[in-house]
């Protein structure tokens, strides 16, 4: 897999300005994104956000058998103001939400997110009135590692998958680093009786009929 | 170390001559052994005991709930008691609502190595309020502050009786009762939109706030709504 | 010239408790002979600060609070004067769960809640449940039941011995004792399938029946890890910055421990001998020849001395299960919560509709209800369920042991040092996701 940097003329992202050809940007630009991506791929700082049974898998990927320092990631910033990877190891209830969030505020760019494991992706088995349904609806997620808990080898193949992705970052892609909060009055706002309507078929709605329970 | 120690032994008070606890096997169902501290409750306070059962080996006795306290702190302070344990305390409701909702008491004796459980039915209609068992097991606390989170049952003289695992202004309800669906009453963008809503640097208790001398440091629009009376969560 | 050996007495640098058992916080001074000499603190430069006290949030994200706990602390100085801890941030709803589910589903649930110990808690819930259902499990079933709560409690006290040497500064007793959970975790990856959320048991026995590989390893494990043991304790129980920064911290008395609740290594380092193993007896834990460690004082630092006897009491317990397992079926034979071997279920008409019966409907025991405490690493674990006939509980109780431990921390940690509360809480051994539920 890699990001492939030319795009068709109908496709959708074709009218997006901010990404540029790479046959347009000079070599010399592509070389520093080369070198840029190279350093911040192999020293990734996680904070691990950890709050259940994931984080003692994180911490078992951390210790010596599956040694994340191979990957640079041995200096585990506890504090966000320090921190290029917040890994959202665990559930993540309702209670927590607004901690994440602000912790993925501090968090300075460049920053990326993994979310490790099923209750951090969607919910996991704690589908009722308590947990997030995945923390993709409070931060944005680049890599989405599955497993209940994910094996330590499952979360470095989602490690690995990230790095890939910041090698393929190009600096001239100036939507990559701009965080977005949500407003109102920007065009993209949905107001929340359509978005109460639109997902009553997915989420639970208030008439709970999704499913038997 | 210390040459004077003598540890507390749990069974201590049975006496050198008490069978050593073992393992049970093959209980029955219903009509095992009771637990002599049943019989002791009848015969000191009259009138109180409802019904005294014993289910899987285990007696559970269910008392009246004006004198629930009583007997509480009787069961803890009688010599020939002391049930100086308290393991939990927490409620059950039943899937017919016609039944009573219980409120359980799981004591201990740790020095005659004995279990009793007693009850206390709060029958439909009821005012769910019991009296509290703080002032006798600091254990306590948590224990009552989480049952009345989860069920709504208010417990009499518990010194700071607020939520403790849903946060203070949760709307949606008492989480374990039978009539609150598994999922929650409101859609899920409606509880993310609430839980997002909060401020997390603003939760704090008001007596927290008046500790410091913070409150000259919160934001403006936080001082106008503490002072027009909002309540801060926690 | 032939070197003299001397034997040297390592003076703690505390000088000791008052009266009321609390540490006194004073500089160390010492007069010409020696002993320590108590002094006046020395009077503040600004009067106006004598009277401010600084309110202080830790967490819930903090490296140091083992999870998702917050406490707010009223500081004077350095001094703690008030804690507030506040809770909740890992509330998922367990209860309210197992009232929608069936009794063998409900397992893998007790995974997932107190995470460090999860054949534990499967061991404890079906234990439960058996006692619900009046089933008198199998002799083998027994006794892997014993090994699978003894390797758990070895597990839970590595993570909370790394996570603790973490917190007081030492940080390779955590590389050590996770090296050691990984061999654990290939035994019980063998047996079960998963490394840390096992769902270990069923109903009436256990998911699946030792592999051949499984003794050999857990034989090899009990020979090796005595000496792990000893090489940590080398490290840091004689450590003076160790022995500093955990003594006198954190002191319960006994009355006040039993009284707060509190079980497991917590209320034994207070002086209590209360383990459930002993005093309420379950698996034929009363045939086992073992010790439970009992502290003197009270503080940080007993805890830490019973949490390391124990990791070799479980390791005896273990050598004792190898001698003593015995042969035949895993399961008991009770065809309303044991699934029927396969080739059976598909050939024999009984067999398929008592398969059927349990996997639509579930096994369903009759009305009751049943209260049964196993020791966890943590205290007094136990589930309370009642069973109103049909194939979900009515109500699932938890009863979690650090929940209980933690109310106390409030009175641990009052007149303490900001650095000693994070000493106090790694001495707690507290899973956030047994407290929270």
């Amino acid at each position: 897999m890699g990001l492939s940097n030319e795009r068709s003329e109908g496709s959708a992202l074709a009218g997006r300005s901010n990404t540029e050809l790479s046959g347009d940007e000079p070599w010399i630009t592509t070389k520093l994104d080369a070198f840029v991506n190279w350093g911040r791929k192999n020293s990734l700082w996680p904070m691990p956000f950890g709050t259940a049974c994931c984080a003692i898998e994180f911490m078992a990927t951390a210790a010596s058998k599956y040694d994340l320092a191979r990957f640079g990631m041995e200096r585990q910033a506890f504090t966000p103001r320090q921190a290029d990877l917040l890994i959202c190891a665990g559930r993540v209830p309702f209670k927590l939400a607004p901690v994440l969030r602000r912790i993925w505020q501090q968090m300075p760019q460049p920053k990326w997110c993994i979310s490790m494991g099923a209750c951090a992706s969607t919910g996991g088995m704690f589908d009722n009135y308590a947990v997030v349904q995945g923390i993709d609806s409070i931060i944005p997620v680049d890599v989405y590692v599955p497993g209940c808990p994910p094996r330590p080898e499952g979360l470095m193949y989602g490690i690995l998958m990230l790095q890939k992705k910041v090698e393929n970052e190009r600096s001239s892609d100036r939507s990559l680093r701009h965080e977005m909060e949500p407003d109102p009055k920007s065009q993209l706002y949905i107001p929340p009786s359509v978005i109460d309507e639109v997902s009553e078929p997915f989420g639970n709605s208030i008439h709970q009929t999704r499913s038997g329970l | 170390m210390n040459n004077g120690f003598t540890p507390v032994v749990a069974g201590r008070a049975s006496g050198g001559d008490a069978a050593a606890p073992a393992t049970p096997t093959s209980i029955a169902h219903r009509g095992g052994a009771m637990n002599p501290s049943a019989d002791a409750i009848r015969q000191r306070f009259a009138g109180v005991l409802h019904r005294a059962d014993v289910v899987w080996g285990e007696t559970t006795v269910i008392v009246d709930r004006t004198r629930v306290h009583d007997v509480i702190q009787w069961l803890h302070d009688d010599p020939s008691q002391l049930y100086d344990y308290l393991s939990d305390v927490t409620a059950v409701e039943f899937r017919d609502l016609e039944q009573a909702v219980e409120v359980v008491w799981h004591l201990r004796s740790l020095p005659f190595r004995r279990f009793l459980r007693v009850k206390v039915l709060l029958e439909k209609g009821a005012p769910l309020e019991v009296p509290s068992v703080w002032d006798i097991y600091k254990g306590a606390d948590w224990l009552e502050r989480e049952c009345y989170d989860m069920f709504g049952i208010r417990f009499a003289g518990h010194p700071d009786l607020r939520r403790l695992l849903m946060w203070e202004q949760y709307k949606e309800g008492f989480p374990l009762r039978k009539d609150f669906p598994l999922r929650g009453r409101f859609s899920r963008s409606e509880q993310l939109r609430q839980a997002l809503a909060a401020n997390p640097e603003a939760r704090y208790s008001k007596d927290e706030l008046s500790i410091a001398d913070a409150f000259e440091d919160l934001p403006a629009d936080m001082r106008q709504r503490l002072g027009t009376g909002e309540r801060t969560g926690e | 010239m032939p070197t003299t050996k001397r034997t040297v007495d390592v003076q703690l640098s505390t000088t000791g408790m008052d009266a009321q058992g609390r540490p006194q916080r004073v500089p160390l001074v010492v007069d010409e002979s020696g002993s320590p000499v108590a002094v006046e603190a020395p009077p503040s430069m600004d009067p106006d600060l004598t009277g401010e006290h600084m309110l202080i949030n830790m967490g819930p994200q903090h490296p140091a609070t083992h999870g998702v706990l917050r406490l707010v602390l009223e500081l004077d100085g350095e001094t703690v004067v008030r804690c507030i801890p506040h809770i909740g941030y890992l509330h998922c709803g367990f209860e309210k769960i197992g009232e929608y589910r069936q009794y063998n589903q409900i397992i893998p649930w007790t995974d997932r809640e107190d995470y460090l110990n999860s054949p534990g808690n499967n061991v404890a819930f079906a234990l439960g449940a058996e006692r619900l259902f009046g089933i008198d499990i199998t002799e083998r079933c027994k006794v892997l039941r014993v090994m699978a709560c003894e390797l758990s409690r070895i597990i839970s006290h590595l993570v909370w011995l790394g996570t603790t040497s973490i917190d007081i500064g030492a940080f390779t007793p955590f590389l050590w004792a996770f090296q050691q959970r990984e061999i654990v975790y290939e035994m019980l990856e063998s047996w079960v399938g998963a490394r840390l959320t096992t769902s270990l048991t069923r109903v009436g026995g256990m998911a699946a029946d030792i592999p051949d590989d499984f003794l050999p390893k857990l034989t090899a494990f009990v020979n090796t890890f005595p000496k792990v043991v000893d090489e940590i304790d080398r490290v840091i129980t004689r450590n003076g910055i160790w022995v500093g920064r955990t003594v006198g911290l954190g002191v319960m008395s006994p009355e006040e421990a039993v009284n707060y609740g509190l079980s497991g290594p917590m209320v034994r380092a207070s002086g209590v001998a209360f383990d459930v193993r002993k005093d309420f007896p379950y698996l034929d834990y009363e045939t086992y020849d073992f010790d439970v460690p009992v502290g003197t004082n009270g503080d940080v630092y007993d805890r830490f001395l019973v949490r390391m006897e124990e990791l070799r009491q479980s390791t005896s317990i273990l050598a004792q299960t190898l001698k003593r397992l015995p042969d035949g079926p895993v399961n008991v034979d009770d065809h309303r919560t044991i699934l029927p071997p396969k080739s059976k279920a598909t050939s024999d008409m009984e067999s398929m509709i008592h398969h059927f019966k349990q996997v639509m409907e579930g096994p369903r025991p009759p009305i009751g209800e049943a209260y049964v405490a196993v020791e966890s690493p943590k205290g007094e674990k136990g589930y309370y369920m009642v069973s109103d006939g049909s194939s979900k509980p009515v109500r699932w109780r938890i009863r979690p042991p650090s929940f209980v431990n933690l109310s106390a921390i409030p009175r641990m940690v009052e007149g303490h040092l900001l650095s000693d509360v994070i000493a106090i809480n790694a001495s707690i051994d507290i899973v956030m996701g047994e407290i929270d539920r």
